[in-house]
């Protein structure tokens, strides 16, 4: 599998509770650089050392698009911990992301 | 619409029958086709039949997205149409793309669009380079994704997309309450909209197509029975065929040379439709079988469509009137196709029918009858269907047989044929005549086109040696038929034989009175005979005794020494 940005989570990764997230984006626009940034700054916050993150740009590597049953972008996909989560949009509304991706907020 | 008149719209052939027939010639190049209807109707396979033919008959490659059932199972579904994707797919000829969207695991926070779908179909169309794209079915995406909104927006982009990328495309969508989609697809797929509908009538199932909409051209507005078969989709464009049919003057005997001479001598005409119509038991079948069995017997093939009995009830049956089908069926002349007429509308059928004719090519086609086909339907139905068939076997110059039950008896025979009667070239009545405790079949041409035609009533036996027709008794006052007629006719044979008995014993008589005659005349002549044998016996007598007479006085007169002549005249005054 191709991977255009790979980013290994910062810090050690501990064996328990592992997030794999995969970001789908369609070239560089608005909604997909947002979308990355909202990403980077949730797992910052709220899952720091627990996650790694794909961003899969469908425009230079569209065959992947089928793999995880993508139609919309930007779509995040939570491959791990099972079951699989997909969120939709640039991910502006960070409760609904913790929401979708099951996560407990680090900070109430 | 405009006088100018647009150059038509360039078509993509669908390669279904019948179909490039009301659309004339496929569906618009480059633009989306809607096509609707209820759930089970076909949607589906029409599209998916499009990508096949598409791939295999006018070298189009394309992609089939689909949002319902996954390539497996849709391989697995029209494998039973023949079609091979699998193969296809090997000869990148057709590409399967299964979009699946599981609602659960969905989430929405904030903006997005539909740009992963056009990727992924860009890039399927791409891989093959694709003329056509089905989408079966978008509305998927409706239950999949909670915003409308956005999805809206994007289906338009998608369509518009497919018309700027020269896509000819099939979307398909659920016929909804009011709407013709269920999420009103329509708005967005304007250039060609076809609507698929099936309709339950007293149980019987039938499909149907219209085509609403095409836009900048001209199309059959009706709507056209179609049917799912072995070879696919097929719709029947009733009124799209002309009569144009030949008309041969070669005559196909009947098989009953009795009725052939009351058809001119010669029989039917080859590619005309016979139609023979009469109440139950009247000899229907046996006509229809007799007609199949000359033609076997000239070697010509022979399709038989039975909806009353089976296969080898039908052969058992002909046998007790010295018909023997099977040799045909073994030799590969005769096929009979049996089926309940129940089990499919009268479209159904005769699109079977059809494929049939078309599989096997025979010279003649017998169907009996085609009364149990019509039961279900009603009769504006019926004759436009019927009409199809006939036309297009005529325009296989095939020569055809329908047998036809009447329910009424007597004078509604003419009345109860549901109007088929005007699309046959002949027609033959079989009559029950019940006269004198029995009950008779009688037969005669109520109308022959094309040749002159006997006028007679003719008594129509069925034995074990088979069929034929006998003339009936006409006599001073009234037709007999059955055993009347054979009680007449010995009636008839007796006072003959009288008469001939009569003349024989005057003859007779006469022969006995000449020899009567004739004796006596021996008598007489015996008589006369006689008499005279006697009359000469006297007169020998007399000579004798005067000879006698003379030699004795010759004698007397050398004993006297003297011979005087009066001695002589004294001697024959002596008494003897």
């Amino acid at each position: 599998m191709t991977l255009q940005v790979a980013r290994p989570a910062p810090g050690i990764a501990a064996a328990a509770a592992i997030f794999e997230l995969r970001l789908y984006v369609a070239g560089q626009t608005a909604k997909s650089i947002a979308a990355i940034r909202n990403l980077e700054r949730i797992c910052k916050t709220h899952l720091a050392g627990q996650y790694r993150i794909e961003v899969i740009d469908l425009t230079k590597t569209p065959q992947l698009a089928a793999g995880d049953q993508i139609i919309a972008v930007p779509t995040l996909v939570r491959r791990l911990p099972e079951p699989i989560k997909k969120i939709l949009g640039d991910l502006s509304n960070e409760e609904r992301v913790l929401v979708g991706l099951d996560i407990q907020p680090a900070r109430t | 619409m405009l006088d100018e008149r647009p150059p038509t719209p360039c078509k993509a052939p669908t390669g279904i029958q019948g179909l490039d027939e009301i659309t004339g010639g496929g569906l618009p190049v480059g633009r989306p086709t809607l096509i609707c209807g209820t759930a089970g109707c076909g949607k589906t396979m029409l599209a998916m039949e499009f990508l096949v033919r598409g791939a295999t008959q006018f070298g189009e490659p394309g992609v089939f997205m689909m949002f319902e059932e996954n390539a497996t199972e849709l391989s697995a579904n029209v494998r039973s149409l023949g079609f091979d994707l699998e193969k296809l797919a090997a000869q990148k000829m057709i590409l399967l793309d299964y979009v699946h969207i599981e609602r659960s695991e969905i989430e929405e926070t904030g903006e997005y669009n539909l740009e992963g779908l056009f990727i992924r179909l860009g890039h399927a169309i791409d891989s093959i380079g694709a003329k056509r794209v089905v989408l079966d079915t978008v509305e998927a995406l409706f239950s999949g994704l909670p915003n409308h909104a956005i999805l809206r927006a994007e289906l338009r982009r998608l369509f518009r997309w497919l018309k700027d990328r020269g896509m000819t495309a099939v979307i398909t969508g659920e016929k909804g309450n009011a709407t013709l989609t269920r999420y009103g697809l329509e708005e967005y797929v304007a250039d060609c909209v076809i609507v698929l509908d099936q309709r339950i009538a007293e149980q019987i199932c039938t499909r149907r197509l219209r085509v609403v909409k095409y836009r900048g051209t001209a199309h059959g507005t009706n709507e056209y029975p179609f049917l799912i078969g072995e070879r696919g989709f097929s719709v029947l464009p009733i009124t799209s065929l002309q009569l144009d049919h030949r008309a041969s003057v070669a005559r196909v005997p009947t098989g009953i040379a009795r009725l052939d001479e009351m058809l001119g001598g010669k029989g039917v005409f080859r590619g005309s439709s016979v139609l023979v119509s009469g109440s139950p038991g009247t000899g229907k079948s046996s006509i229809s079988a007799k007609f199949i069995d000359a033609a076997c017997r000239r070697g010509e093939s022979a399709l038989l469509f039975a909806y009353e009995e089976s296969s080898a009830q039908i052969v058992r049956n002909m046998r007790s009137i010295g018909i023997d089908l099977e040799p045909w069926i073994e030799k590969g002349l005769l096929q009979i196709h049996a089926s309940r007429p129940t089990l499919h509308g009268l479209e159904q059928h005769l699109v079977m029918m059809h494929d049939a004719v078309r599989a096997f090519g025979p010279s003649v086609v017998a169907v009996d009858p085609i009364s149990n086909l019509t039961l279900d339907g009603h009769d504006s139905d019926v004759k436009p269907t019927l009409m199809r068939l006939i036309d297009f076997l005529k325009q296989q110059q095939i020569t055809t047989l329908f047998t036809c039950l009447s329910s009424g008896g007597g004078a509604t025979l003419e009345d109860s044929q549901l109007g088929v009667s005007s699309l046959m070239d002949t027609w033959l009545l079989l009559r029950n005549v019940e006269f004198n405790g029995e009950r008779n079949r009688s037969i005669y041409v109520l109308k022959s086109r094309g040749m002159a035609h006997s006028n007679q009533v003719r008594e129509f036996v069925l034995s074990d040696a088979g069929v034929d027709l006998v003339d009936v008794y006409v006599g001073a006052d009234r037709v007999l038929t059955g055993t009347a007629r054979v009680a007449r006719e010995a009636h008839e044979r007796t006072a003959a034989e009288v008469r001939r008995q009569g003349h024989q014993r005057r003859l007779l008589r006469l022969a006995g009175k000449r020899k009567a005659i004739e004796a006596q005349i021996a008598a007489l002549q015996a008589e006369a005979e006689s008499e005279a044998a006697e009359v000469r016996f006297a007169i020998a007598q007399q000579t004798l005794q005067e000879q006698t007479a003379q030699q004795d006085t010759q004698a007397m007169a050398q004993l006297r020494g003297a011979a005087s002549g009066n001695g002589r005249i004294k001697e024959e005054q002596l008494p003897t």
